[in-house]
C-alpha cells in the first residue's frame, strides 16, 4: 500500500526517529534565524510598558508615596500603588504555600528591591523616567537578615499582618518570625540507634542563597479585552495552567475568561514556576489603561526579587558501625525563606522532598526536623533545576558519608559500596518514607572508578601531597526523586500533579500532540514526538508538538523539577497507545480478520503468520476518517491524564578531579565524569546536552553563586559582574557515560534526567575540594569555592608557606 | 535600566571635542568606548546633559613609534592593541594586559584612553601605565600639556585630567630591547574587575637588575606605584629573597577595601603574589625565558 | 526630553533611516524599531552577550552601544546570517552539535562566532573559548558550542580550500 513496505525493518525504525534516536532538534529552526518568540519580541496593538519603584530599604515603614512628579512625565500614563490595588482585592496575594504576599508594598517594605509602586507609560524610556521621580518616604525599621536570629526573643518581628496567627499555612508555629515546622522519621529509634553507634560524625553544612538566573529573566504581556472580559496573559511560565488557576482565584475573573501563553521560554530552572507581582501588576494596569501593559524583569530584579533557592542551614549526623555501615542518620535544618512564604513547590509537606536524605544507602534509621523562618529579604523559594530540596539532601548525605570515611579511614568509594542499597532490594523503602523504584548504584560507581581509572589518581593524589600539591578527588553516588507526582504526595493549590497529553492523528498520516508542560530548552518538541512515534508508528517528522497555549493544551502543571518526561511523558505513551488500540480495530478492519489476530510491528500491524499481509500506520490513518468498522465514531484522536503511581528516582555516579593553586587557592577542575541512569534514553544527545548544562550549573553553584546581604540587608552584587556565571572559559570539560536501569513503573520506562546533574554535580566538586585538604583532617569546607574561601584554609593549615 | 536624557555631540576634531568640554562643564561627559560610562548612565548614577562622542576624531585613533615613544591615539581600543605588530615586537606587556580587560566584545569599543583616563582602579592600564613610565598627553582650552602617569592618579575617579582637558594621547619611552616585562592578574571570571593584580617591568645588566617598576592594580583608591619594589630587585639578581622582599614591600602599600572578590587581607596577600609571579615572569622574559 | 535625532545605517544589507532619542540603546532600536528581535538583553550590564551584533566589522554588546553611535555605520544581526535564505555553516552547526537548548543566547553566540571566524579561521579549542567568553549560556555548559564553531569552522576551511 505504501512505499515504506520496500525498507527492512531497520530502515523502517530508523525512518520513525522514535525513542533512541539522537534526532535533531525541531525547534532550533527558529531560534539559529532569530525567530524564536520569546515574550519580549511580542508586541499587541497599543501595547504600553510598566515597570517598578523598588524598596530602597529591607524593612521600613512607608510614610508616603508621592507619584505627581512621575504623572508630569511625558508618556507616563499611570502610576499604581498599593492602595489603588486594594479596592480589587490584589494588594495582597495568596501564595502556593498558605501565606500571603505582597503584590505592592502595604504600608512597609520586607526586604531591598520589594515593588512598591507600578507605572505605567508609553514606551520603556518613559516609564523607566517615571519610576526615578517617584518620591517615597520611610522610616527605616530594625532588619533581620539571620536567619539563626529569627526565632530570638527580641527579633524584630517582620511581618505584622500575619502577627496575632499561630498558623500561616503550613502547621502550627511558635514566634511571629516562625513560619513552619515540620518532622519525619523516628526520633525515639534514631535516638537509640545514635546512643548505640561505634562512631558518629556530625557536620554543620550551609547550602547558601542563589539563584536560577535563566538568560531571559522573567515578563509578561497581559491583555484585558474589556469587551469580552477576556484576559490575556503572555508570559514566562514553566506552568501556565496553574498560573490561570492562580490568576482565577486571585482576581475572580472566571477561568474561562483567561487565556495564558508561554511563548518560547528563555530558560527556567526553577524561576519562572512562581507568581510575581509582576504579572498582577501589568494585568491591573491593563484593566485600569484598557491597553495591554508589558512587564520585564531587568536582571538586577530578577537576581534580587523573583526566585531564590536555597537557603538551607543543615546539620546533619550520621551513626554507624566500626566498618563504616550507617546505622542512623539525622538532620536539622533552619531554612530561610525571606519575607514571604512564596515557596513554588508541589509537595505537601513545606520541606518538599528533603526526606530523600538517605540518598543511596540503605539506613536503618532516620529522623528530620525542619523549621522555616521569615527574614528580611525576597520571598520563595525555588528548585534551582531540582525538585524541591532534593539538591540539599543529595548535597548533606554525600558530604556527610565523605566525613564518614574520612572519620574512620575508609576509602570515599569503598564507603559508598559498604552502604548502597543493593539492586536486589528494589522497589525500596526507605527509613523515611519513599519506595525507590529501581537501581543498580554498584554497577555505576565500579563502572565510574574504572573510567577514570580511580586507584592511579589516588596514587597521582599521593605523589602530589608529598611535594605540598593540592589535589582531590570528589565523588557522588546520589539518587534522585522526581516526577511529581502521584496525587497522594503532591499538589498544587489543591490540585493534583498528573500531568497530559492529547493526540490528534490527521488522515494523511501525521498528528499534532499538545501537553500540560511547557519547554524552556529541554527540547519536548523534539522528544515528545519521539514517544509519540515509537508508540504509533507515525514519523517523529510529522508530528509537531504544541505547549503552552491554556486554550489549547490539556490541563497540565508544568515543567520544572524533571517531571516532563516521567509524568507528561507518561501521558503521551498511554494517549499514543490508546491510539494504537483504536488503529488496531481498524486495522483488523481493514484486513478483515480479527483484532487477536494482528500483531504489531513499527509502523503497523500485520496478521499473525501472514507478514506480508498489513496495514501501515498511514493507511489506517486515512481510514480513520474514510473507512471505519460498522458502528465506530471517526477520527484518531484521544487525551490523557496521567496520575503516576509514584515518583521516579534516577540516579548517577560523578567523579570530579580538582588541583588548587596554594598560594591563590584557585581551583582548576582537571576532570569531570558524569555517569547518569535516567532509565529508557529517549534521544541521546538531548540527555546529553541536558548533563552538560546541569552540571555547568552545578558547577557555578559550587564554586561561586551566592546571593550576599550585608548587615542592614543591602542585596550585595545583583549583576552577572558579581554573581557568577561562568564563561567558557571557566566552565571545565565534561565526560558523560550512563548505565540504563529503567523505571518499572513508568509506561515506556524512562525516569528524567534535567536535574541530576546539578543534583549530583554540586556535591562531586565539594567532595573534590575538601578532598585535597583531608589529608590534614579537614572535614568541611562552605560552599561556595571561592578562592578566597579556599586560601583562607589553605592559609589556616599553613599550606602556603 | 535605560538612561537619562541627553544631547549628542559628535565632534570630528580634537579642538572641537575641547570646545565642547569648556561649553558644558560638568554638564558634559566624553564618551569613548563607553563600557564604563553607558551602564552608570543606565543605572543612573550618571546623568550628563551632553555626551561628546570622540570616537568620530581621526586624530585620536592610531599606534605609532616617534622619538623613541610609542606613540598610542587614546580612542585606540584594546582590540586594536592587541592587533598591532609593533606593540607585539617592542611592548607585548600592553597586548598582555589587554587581553585580560573584560571580554573580546568589550576590547572592541574599550579604549586605550577610556582605561586610563577614567580614574576607575579596576582598570588594569593605569598600572601598566605607570610601570612603562607612560606619559599622558592632555589638552585643553589653554592648550596642551603632559603629565606622567605616575603623577596622575590621585583617587578614585580623582585625577589630574581637568574638567575641560582630553586625554589626546598616551606616550610610552618605547622599551629597551631586552626588557622584560608581565601583568599577572587574578580575577573571578572573564570580564571581571582584578581580585588584585600586578605589573613588572625590568631590565638587567649581566645578571643584575638594573631596572625595576612594579605596580599593583584594584588594590588601593588607584592604581599604585610601588617605588620601594622596585628598589628591593635593583642590583640583585631578581633571587627569590629579593622577590620576596618586593613582595612584601608591595603589599604594604595595598590597601583595598573588602568586597565579593574576598576580604582585605586576602585581596592584599594577593597583590602581593600576583607581584611576586609578575617579577619572577618579567625576570624570566628579560634572561630570553 | 531631548532632541530627536537622524540616523542612517546599513542593517543586514538593507539601508535604514529614523529618528530617534540619543539615548536609545542600540539593542532596543533593533528589537522596538526595527522588529528586528534576534538579538536579546540578558544582563543590560555588557556582561553576557545575548545582544551581541556586528558592527563594522567588531562584534558589540548592543545594550550599551547607544543606536546614535551606530550611524553611517554597517550592521549584521542574526537575522541576515543566513545568506538568500541558506544557513551560515554555524547556524547549522549549532543544530548538528545541539549547541542550543532554550535559544536565549544563540544569536548572540552566532553573531560572535562569525566574527571570530573571520579573523581567526582555524581556532583551536582554547581560542574559540577565548572568543567566545564574552557570551554567558546557561544550558548547554559550552561544550557543544565549542564543537559547533570547530564544526563550521573546518566546513568553511574545505569550502575555501574548494574555492
Amino acid at each position: 500500500m505504501s512505499d515504506i513496505k520496500e525498507m527492512s525493518l531497520e530502515e523502517r525504525e530508523a525512518t520513525l526517529g522514535g525513542i533512541g534516536s539522537a534526532r535533531k532538534r525541531k525547534e532550533d529552526a527558529r531560534f539559529i534565524r532569530g525567530q524564536g518568540n520569546y515574550v519580549d519580541d511580542i508586541k499587541l496593538p497599543g501595547m504600553v510598558f510598566g515597570d517598578f519603584v523598588r524598596s530602597a530599604y529591607a524593612h521600613a515603614k512607608i510614610k508616603s508615596i508621592d507619584t505627581e512628579a512621575a504623572l508630569a512625565v511625558p508618556g507616563v500614563m499611570a502610576v499604581i500603588t498599593a492602595k489603588d490595588l486594594e479596592p480589587l482585592g490584589l494588594h495582597w496575594m495568596p501564595t502556593l504555600a498558605g501565606d500571603v504576599a505582597a503584590v505592592l508594598a502595604d504600608k512597609k517594605v520586607h526586604f531591598q528591591n520589594q515593588e512598591v509602586a507600578f507605572v505605567v507609560g508609553a514606551d520603556r524610556y518613559a516609564v523607566s523616567d517615571g519610576v526615578q521621580a517617584v518620591d517615597v518616604d520611610y522610616d527605616e525599621l530594625p532588619v533581620l537578615v539571620d536567619p539563626r536570629k529569627a526565632l530570638d526573643a527580641d527579633a524584630p518581628i517582620l511581618r505584622e499582618d500575619v502577627q496575632e496567627k499561630d498558623n500561616v499555612g503550613q502547621g502550627l508555629r511558635r514566634h511571629p518570625n516562625h513560619i513552619f515546622h515540620w518532622e519525619v522519621g523516628d526520633k525515639t529509634a534514631t535516638d537509640a540507634a545514635f546512643a548505640a553507634a561505634a562512631v558518629t560524625i556530625k557536620e554543620e553544612i550551609g547550602y547558601p542563597r542563589n539563584h536560577p538566573s535563566p538568560m531571559e529573566t522573567c515578563g509578561c504581556v497581559a491583555s484585558m479585552d474589556a469587551t469580552n472580559g477576556v484576559l490575556t496573559v503572555y508570559g514566562t511560565f514553566q506552568a501556565p495552567h496553574v498560573i490561570r488557576t492562580v490568576v482565577s482565584l486571585i482576581t475572580g475573573l472566571s477561568e474561562n475568561n483567561i487565556r495564558i501563553v508561554s511563548p518560547d521560554v528563555g530558560g527556567g530552572f526553577g524561576n519562572k514556576v512562581g507568581a510575581y507581582p509582576g504579572y498582577i501588576c501589568a494585568a491591573a494596569a491593563s484593566i485600569v489603561t484598557g491597553l495591554p501593559v508589558k512587564w520585564i524583569e531587568s536582571r538586577m530584579d530578577n537576581l534580587s526579587t523573583t526566585a531564590f533557592a536555597r537557603d538551607y542551614h543543615m546539620t546533619g549526623e550520621l551513626a554507624a558501625d566500626e566498618s563504616g555501615k550507617i546505622t542512623a542518620i539525622r538532620a536539622n535544618v533552619l531554612a530561610d525563606h525571606g519575607a514571604f512564604n512564596t515557596h513554588a513547590q508541589p509537595m505537601k509537606w513545606p520541606a518538599g522532598f528533603f526526606n530523600i536524605v538517605t540518598g543511596s544507602y540503605d539506613v536503618p534509621v532516620g529522623h528530620v526536623e525542619v523549621d522555616g523562618v521569615y527574614t528580611n529579604k525576597a520571598p520563595g523559594g525555588v528548585a534551582y533545576r531540582c525538585s524541591f530540596r532534593v539538591t540539599e539532601a543529595a548535597y548533606l548525605i554525600e558530604r556527610l558519608i565523605d566525613a564518614l570515611a574520612q572519620k574512620i579511614g575508609v576509602d570515599k568509594a569503598e564507603i559508598r559500596f559498604r552502604n548502597f542499597i543493593q539492586p536486589e532490594q528494589f522497589p525500596y523503602d526507605s527509613c523515611l518514607g519513599w519506595e525507590y523504584d529501581s537501581g543498580d548504584y554498584p554497577t555505576a560507581l565500579k563502572k565510574a572508578l574504572e573510567a577514570v581509572d580511580y586507584e592511579g589518581l589516588r596514587r597521582e593524589q599521593k605523589e602530589k601531597a608529598a611535594k605540598g600539591e593540592l589535589m582531590g578527588i570528589g565523588i557522588a553516588t546520589f539518587t534522585e526523586i522526581v516526577g511529581a507526582g502521584p496525587t497522594r504526595n503532591c499538589d498544587i493549590v489543591g490540585l493534583g500533579m498528573f500531568d497530559s497529553c492529547e493526540i490528534r492523528v490527521h488522515p494523511t498520516g501525521s498528528a499534532i500532540v499538545r501537553l500540560g508542560t511547557k519547554s524552556q530548552g529541554q527540547g519536548h518538541e523534539t522528544t515528545f514526538a519521539q514517544i509519540v512515534a515509537t508508540e504509533i508508528g507515525l514519523p517523529s517528522d510529522a508530528i509537531t508538538v504544541e505547549e503552552g497555549d491554556t486554550d489549547t493544551a490539556p490541563y497540565g502543571l508544568g515543567t520544572y523539577g524533571s517531571r516532563s518526561t516521567p509524568v507528561a511523558g507518561a501521558a503521551c505513551a498511554i494517549a499514543a497507545r490508546k491510539i494504537r488500540a483504536k488503529a488496531q480495530k481498524i486495522a483488523a478492519h481493514l484486513l478483515e480478520v480479527g483484532e487477536g489476530d494482528l500483531e504489531w510491528e513499527v509502523d503497523r500491524f500485520r496478521v499473525k503468520g501472514l507478514p506480508e499481509r498489513a496495514a501501515t500506520m498511514k493507511d489506517i490513518c486515512m481510514a480513520a476518517y474514510s473507512n471505519l468498522p460498522e458502528g465506530m465514531e471517526p477520527g484518531l484522536e484521544t487525551t490523557s491524564y496521567y496520575d503516576p503511581p509514584n515518583f521516579t528516582y534516577p540516579f548517577g555516579a560523578y567523579v570530579c578531579v580538582v588541583d588548587i593553586d596554594r598560594f591563590t587557592g584557585e581551583i582548576k577542575v582537571r576532570r569531570f565524569y558524569a555517569l547518569d541512569d535516567c532509565g529508557t534514553r529517549i534521544n541521546p544527545m538531548v540527555i546529553e546536552g541536558q548533563v552538560h548544562g546541569g552540571l555547568a550549573e552545578a558547577f557555578a553553584i559550587a564554586m561561586g553563586q551566592e546571593i550576599v546581604f550585608d548587615e542592614l540587608g543591602n542585596v550585595m552584587g545583583a549583576s552577572f559582574l558579581d554573581y557568577f556565571i561562568p564563561t567558557t572559559v571557566e566552565t571545565p570539560v565534561w565526560e558523560t557515560d550512563h548505565t540504563v536501569t529503567p523505571s518499572p513503573h513508568h509506561p515506556i520506562g524512562a525516569k528524567g534526567v534535567g536535574e541530576s546533574p546539578n543534583v549530583g554535580g554540586v556535591p562531586a566538586f565539594t567532595n573534590a575540594v575538601v578532598d585535597a585538604f583531608a589529608q590534614h583532617g579537614v572535614m568541611h569546607m562552605p560552599m561556595p569555592h571561592t578562592a578566597w574561601r579556599v586560601w583562607q584554609t589553605i592559609d589556616e593549615l599553613g599550606l602556603n608557606k | 535600566m535605560i538612561p537619562g536624557s541627553f544631547a549628542y555631540h559628535r565632534p570630528a576634531s580634537v579642538d572641537e571635542a575641547v570646545a565642547l568640554l569648556g561649553q558644558f562643564g560638568e554638564d558634559g561627559k566624553v564618551l569613548a568606548g563607553g563600557h564604563s560610562l553607558i551602564p552608570m548612565m543606565k543605572l543612573r548614577l550618571a546623568t550628563p546633559e551632553h555626551l561628546i562622542d570622540i570616537n568620530g576624531i581621526g586624530e585620536l585613533k592610531g599606534i605609532r613609534e616617534e622619538g623613541g615613544q610609542l606613540r598610542i591615539g587614546a580612542a585606540a581600543t584594546q582590540a586594536d592593541i592587541l592587533a598591532s605588530d609593533l606593540l607585539a615586537n617592542t611592548c607585548p606587556l600592553l597586548p598582555e594586559a589587554a587581553a585580560l580587560i573584560a571580554d573580546p566584545q568589550i576590547r572592541y569599543c574599550g579604549t586605550l584612553g577610556g582605561n586610563v583616563a577614567n580614574g576607575d582602579p579596576g582598570n588594569d592600564m593605569p598600572a601598566v601605565m605607570m610601570a612603562l613610565a607612560a606619559i599622558y598627553a592632555l589638552r585643553g582650552p589653554g592648550g596642551a600639556r603632559e603629565v606622567a602617569a605616575r603623577d596622575f592618579y590621585h583617587g578614585t575617579f580623582d585625577t589630574a585630567l581637568a574638567e575641560n582637558e582630553l586625554l589626546t594621547e598616551i606616550r610610552i619611552p618605547t622599551p629597551a630591547p631586552g626588557h622584560g616585562a608581565s601583568y599577572q592578574k587574578m580575577k573571578r571570571k572573564v570580564g571581571d574587575y582584578a581580585t588584585a593584580a600586578a605589573a613588572a617591568v625590568l631590565s638587567f645588566d649581566g645578571d643584575r637588575c638594573a631596572s625595576a617598576a612594579v605596580t599593583l592594580t584594584n588594590v588601593g583608591e588607584a592604581a599604585i606605584f610601588v617605588t620601594e619594589a622596585g628598589d628591593a630587585l635593583v642590583g640583585t639578581a631578581v633571587d627569590d629573597t629579593a622577590v620576596a622582599e618586593a613582595a612584601a614591600r608591595a603589599m604594604a602599600l595595598a590597601a583595598p577595601v573588602s568586597d565579593l572578590r574576598g576580604p582585605a587581607e586576602y585581596r592584599t596577600q594577593m597583590a602581593g603574589e600576583m607581584a611576586r609571579r609578575a617579577i619572577r615572569t618579567a625576570a624570566a622574559r628579560a634572561k630570553g625565558g | 526630553m531631548a532632541e530627536k535625532t537622524k540616523i542612517s545605517l546599513t542593517v543586514n544589507g538593507n539601508a535604514v533611516e529614523a529618528e530617534i532619542e540619543p539615548r536609545t540603546l542600540l539593542i532596543h532600536f533593533l528589537r522596538e524599531h526595527l522588529n528586528l528581535t534576534g538579538a536579546h538583553i540578558g544582563c543590560e550590564t555588557s556582561h553576557c552577550g545575548a545582544c551581541t551584533v556586528d558592527l563594522d566589522g567588531r562584534s558589540v554588546k548592543s545594550c550599551t552601544v547607544f543606536a546614535v553611535q551606530a550611524n553611517g555605520g554597517e550592521l549584521l544581526t542574526v537575522e541576515g546570517m543566513a545568506a538568500g535564505g541558506e544557513l551560515h555553516p554555524l547556524q547549522q552547526a549549532f543544530v548538528d552539535q545541539h549547541g542550543l537548548q532554550c535559544g536565549y543566547c544563540t544569536p548572540g553566540m552566532l553573531v560572535r562566532a562569525y566574527r571570530l571566524l573571520q579573523e581567526t579561521p582555524n581556532p583551536t579549542d582554547d581560542e574559540i573559548r577565548w572568543g567566545l567568553s564574552g557570551n554567558l549560556c546557561r544550558c548547554t555548559g559550552y561544550q557543544n558550542i565549542v564543537k559547533a564553531v570547530r564544526q563550521a569552522a573546518d566546513e568553511l576551511g574545505q569550502k575555501e580550500a574548494a574555492e
